[in-house]
């Protein structure tokens, strides 16, 4: 056994965004474990002001390059919000549509270029090319789809052009629709031999459980990424998004500075474990059947898991994908011209980026000029609880190998799906 | 023929460009037949020194970002530019429009007088080293990347497109943006995005930045002919353009 223990991980790999770990400790007590964000800030609630509302979505969608269909969405919601824009059904269902592309995209690049190396022994997915060339062509291939199925919507894979308030700039033609339907049926098969994958490797997964409290969107009736109240497993009640602020209560740790985030306890956990541990009885029968085969019930709290939880919502988006593709397909697809006419008011979005719940908050003054903005982003909402797993988790692992330690804090950081980029709300700090 | 070894570091910005990278899929593997990656933090845990290319995604913010970014050009034979925020400031230039302490403030409140906020007006990389290539967009065009990176390790120069954006929306036979009453930057902003966003509905958001010799004297005669000010054009350029020669 080691008698001292001393990790420090400037800027942890295989992670968006830029993020430090720090641990010591010596005859088998921790002294001081942290996790540290130094990402560059970038003002975005600033920069915002004094610009259009058309152009909004188009500046905040580059807050993140993963999530840009989600940020764009969480804006344009804010927008219509404050102005009583109502949307159409079709654009409603299109919306969630393209969104799905996103959380397709987004989870299989975490699961399969990020996390995969960790549980097959590799640095990257790049000697995964020789050892295990199937699987790498499975995750390119879903990976791709992803992006396909956002670019047929949203006309672009990354910050999409055609979402706009009120609607959209052009609509998929339906031949393009019935494409993209083909393209998903195409890839369920791929879809269960990544989960059998990662379900032979799911003992590489640690095992550890930390009672947590979990927020997502919740309601009304489906497995939700884009409506809904704001749900915690810690209380019944449901909170209207308008309202995120009592929610997140953002505030400054005196040791860090960097915002966090809490409700009932110390920290709370957003993303895809959170989403599950709300929505579960409302997933489609092959994304339930898949969380049975990993034995993924309601109330996990191991942290780890949110990566099996990511592989039961690619089936959940591919399966309630089809069912809106065929509903879309049969009304058939109607051109609807949006004009919007600008008006003075404060509104809220909110939908769930794959790596958790996104509030953004925005006011306007008549002409549609915004003079106020706020977001709340996911891993703004992790960070807290990141810590606090550090803190259970190091003194139950100390007395293991040093590089052990490290793989696994580094996992941890790695299973939240981290966007530290999303920075809005980071402050750069110089720690210990 | 040795492969390259190639390394990529991220500055501020939202990673976006990278991730063209990741969506090249397959091609990507061809790629891998060229060059060898020896940096690249979201993708890799492997680190490295030593690098015949180094490949810039971001803006700089901040004292300390500017001196590894020196320090990297000092190392790199070649270094590329990716992406606008790294070309031309990006959308992280909208802030240089605002008193730096007015935007900490807004941003971060009580704190922002801590002294780690040290952010300071948004650069540019080829506003502090030496750029051999700028691949432009906001995001980049990956194929036009994947050019580049080819022509590099074959010795060859790569073309990048001077011409607007409006020749290759032509091309498209879109029709033109200010029909719909809308301005649009094509016609200043340089091409080799294929239009994209004119392809899809939206204007020309000048992602690109300007071609190397804007014809503004035609680009005001098609303000006027609209019925458009020449506020109105710069209301739009603000989003990537900010600071760049009007």
């Amino acid at each position: 056994m080691a008698n001292k223990v001393d990790i420090s991980v400037h800027h942890v790999t295989r992670v968006e965004g830029h993020g430090n770990i720090r641990l010591r400790a010596s005859d088998g007590k921790v002294e001081h474990v942290q996790w540290q964000v130094p990402e560059a800030p970038r003002f975005f609630e600033a920069m915002v002001r004094e610009r259009s509302f058309e152009d909004i979505q188009t500046i905040v969608s580059r807050i993140c390059g993963i999530c840009s269909v989600t940020h764009s969405m969480a804006a344009i919601k804010g927008i219509e919000d404050a102005m009583d824009i109502k949307v159409s059904e079709q654009t409603d269902k299109l919306r969630i549509l393209c969104h799905y592309g996103e959380q397709m995209e987004s989870h299989i690049l975490h699961v399969g270029y990020l996390v995969a190396p960790d549980l097959l022994g590799q640095k990257s997915v790049i000697p995964l090319v020789e050892s295990h060339p199937d699987v790498v062509k499975t995750i390119i291939r879903l990976h791709r789809l992803g992006n396909t199925w956002m670019e047929i919507i949203g006309g672009r894979m990354t910050h999409p052009v055609t979402l706009k308030p009120g609607g959209f700039t052009v609509l998929p033609s339906e031949e393009k629709l019935r494409e993209l339907k083909a393209m998903i049926e195409k890839a369920v098969p791929d879809l269960k031999t990544l989960a059998e994958v990662v379900l032979s490797l799911a003992d590489k997964l640690p095992a550890f459980d930390r009672d947590t409290e979990y927020i997502a969107l919740s309601g009304p009736d489906y497995y939700t990424f884009y409506h809904g109240d704001i749900a915690s497993t810690d209380t019944d009640e449901k909170v209207p998004v308008q309202e995120f602020e009592r929610v997140a209560n953002e505030y400054v740790v005196p040791q860090s500075t960097a915002k966090w985030t809490k409700w009932h306890r110390d920290s709370y956990a957003v993303g895809a474990l959170a989403r599950f541990n709300l929505n579960a009885e409302l997933l489609m029968p092959l994304a339930a059947q898949t969380a049975k085969k990993f034995g993924l019930t309601k109330g996990a709290c191991n942290p780890y898991l949110n990566n099996v939880a990511q592989i039961v919502e690619c089936v959940q988006v591919v399966e309630h994908g089809l069912e809106l593709l065929d509903k879309l397909l049969t009304a058939g697809i109607k051109p609807e011209p949006v004009k919007v006419e600008p008006k003075a008011g404060e509104g809220v979005g909110s939908v769930e980026a794959p790596r958790g719940i996104l509030f953004h908050r925005y006011a306007f003054d008549k002409k549609g000029f915004c003079t106020k903005a706020n977001i709340c982003i996911p891993t703004g909402q992790n960070h807290g609880n990141i810590q606090k797993d550090f803190e259970a988790l190091a003194p139950q692992i100390i007395d293991r190998d040093q590089d052990e330690i490290r793989l696994m804090l580094e996992m941890l950081v790695r299973s939240y799906d981290p966007c530290i980029s999303c920075s809005t709300h980071y402050l750069n700090v110089e720690f210990v | 023929m040795a492969k390259l070894k190639v390394a990529l570091f991220d500055f501020a910005c939202c990673e976006g460009c990278q991730l063209q990278i990741y969506n090249m899929e397959e091609e990507i593997l061809d790629l891998l037949t060229l060059i060898h990656p020896v940096e690249w933090r979201e993708a890799m845990s492997d680190q490295s020194e030593e690098y015949d290319v180094a490949i810039i995604e971001g803006s700089i913010t901040r004292r300390e970002d500017e001196k590894q970014l020196k320090e990297i050009r000092e190392k790199a034979k070649t270094l590329i530019a990716l992406g606008a925020c790294a070309t031309i400031g990006g959308v992280n230039k909208i802030k240089n429009n605002f008193e730096m302490d007015d935007v900490k403030a807004y941003v971060y409140g009580d704190d922002a007088r801590r002294p780690h906020l040290n952010t300071y007006p948004t650069k540019a990389v080829g506003e502090i080293v030496k750029v051999d290539y700028n691949v432009h967009g906001c995001p980049i065009n990956a194929e036009e990347f994947a050019t580049i990176v080819r022509c590099l390790a074959m010795g060859k120069e790569p073309k990048i497109p001077n011409y607007p954006v409006c020749v290759e929306c032509k091309m498209k036979e879109n029709v033109c943006r200010f029909e719909y009453g809308e301005i649009c930057l094509g016609p200043i902003t340089r091409a080799g995005c294929g239009a994209k966003c004119p392809s899809s509905g939206m204007w020309c958001f000048g992602c690109r930045g300007f071609v190397d010799n804007p014809n503004v004297n035609a680009a005001k005669d098609v303000m006027e002919q609209y019925g458009k000010t020449i506020e109105d054009l710069q209301s739009k350029i603000v989003l990537f353009g900010t600071e760049q020669e009007k």
